[in-house]
């Protein structure tokens, strides 16, 4: 392939950032929303776990499970507004766990990013999840919507 | 307590994010004149990121004496651990630039430099966290899943 033009270049620095620009504001809009799960059948098997791989019982409205990492500098402030959320709800149960040392877990319920939130009933099914760092708003409407 | 183990260096994530900026305009003219030296030197800039810190490097240098007396905000303490780790990404890519460049491949120099253009301009402009999205899909890809048996017998 022949040399580019500094013009070609500057082209192609303008398609990156007018690209990056969008996908940012996708990622905005997307990250911490909180999505229900859909049960069909297996999927709701599947999204379980259990209190004895959680290492604590279940909430009896819900129970919050963090995913989270050292690298992930937005998983401290979620961890923090969730603590703040349990209190606030009497039976809501928030629990962290550190992805990288449960990753059968991580792996069996799909997660890929952190922080991502399961929204868990009180027999440890998936009802919903937050991909990112969830407002403290939607969190309150979900468990609102639990009860 | 595990917390106190884990206690870990705390830097202020706006001299991160501001490393970001810069990173980002020096990975913006090495595109445009295609230069193996801009990208040297920032590689070396992630050098110092990833192993001794990203408040170690010359731009949190001139964050520290030229920005941050001028910033009316408070600062804003972080774990350091998530932006090392984006250097370390970084640093892979400008690797990766450089190699492309020796071998005289100026789509290879120009793909690796764009990758990390897009990482560090997504970092400064929207505070995006490079760690959160593939630090556990690449310690998820690199160890090895032994989890089929468990799920068959359930």
């Amino acid at each position: 392939m022949r040399n580019n033009t500094p013009v070609d270049n500057l082209l192609v620095l303008i398609a990156i950032l007018a690209s990056a620009t969008g996908y940012g504001f996708y990622f905005r809009a997307r990250s911490g929303r909180l999505k229900a799960t859909t049960k069909k059948g297996a999927t709701a098997v599947i999204s379980c776990i259990t209190p004895v791989e959680m290492g604590t019982e279940f909430g009896s409205v819900a129970t919050l499970l963090q995913f989270s990492s050292a690298f992930c500098a937005p998983c401290r402030a979620t961890k923090v507004l969730l603590g703040e959320v349990a209190k606030d709800h009497p039976g809501v149960v928030h629990v962290v766990l550190d992805a990288e040392s449960h990753l059968e877990l991580v792996r069996r319920l799909k997660i890929i990013s952190t922080p991502t939130t399961l929204i868990l009933d009180p027999k440890g099914h998936e009802v919903g999840r937050a991909v990112g760092a969830p407002r403290r708003e939607q969190v309150a409407a979900a468990l609102h919507a639990l009860r | 307590m595990s917390s106190m183990l884990k206690a870990s260096v705390q830097i202020d994530a706006r001299g991160a994010r501001f490393g970001a900026l810069i990173t980002a305009i020096v990975f913006s003219v090495a595109l445009v004149t295609q230069s193996p030296a801009l990208i040297m030197w920032q590689a070396a800039v992630f050098a110092i990121g990833a192993f001794r810190g990203p408040q170690f490097t010359p731009y949190a240098v001139i964050f520290r004496s030229v920005v941050k007396p001028r910033l009316k905000s408070n600062p804003i303490f972080e774990d350091v651990r998530p932006p090392k780790f984006a250097q370390a990404v970084g640093l892979v890519f400008t690797i990766i630039a450089l190699i492309g460049s020796l071998l005289g491949s100026s789509v290879v120099f120009s793909v690796a430099v764009a990758a990390a253009l897009a990482a560090a301009f997504l970092n400064f402009a929207f505070n995006y966290c490079l760690g959160c999205q593939f630090y556990l899909l690449g310690v998820r890809l690199v160890s090895p899943r032994n989890s089929k048996i468990t799920l068959e017998v359930k």
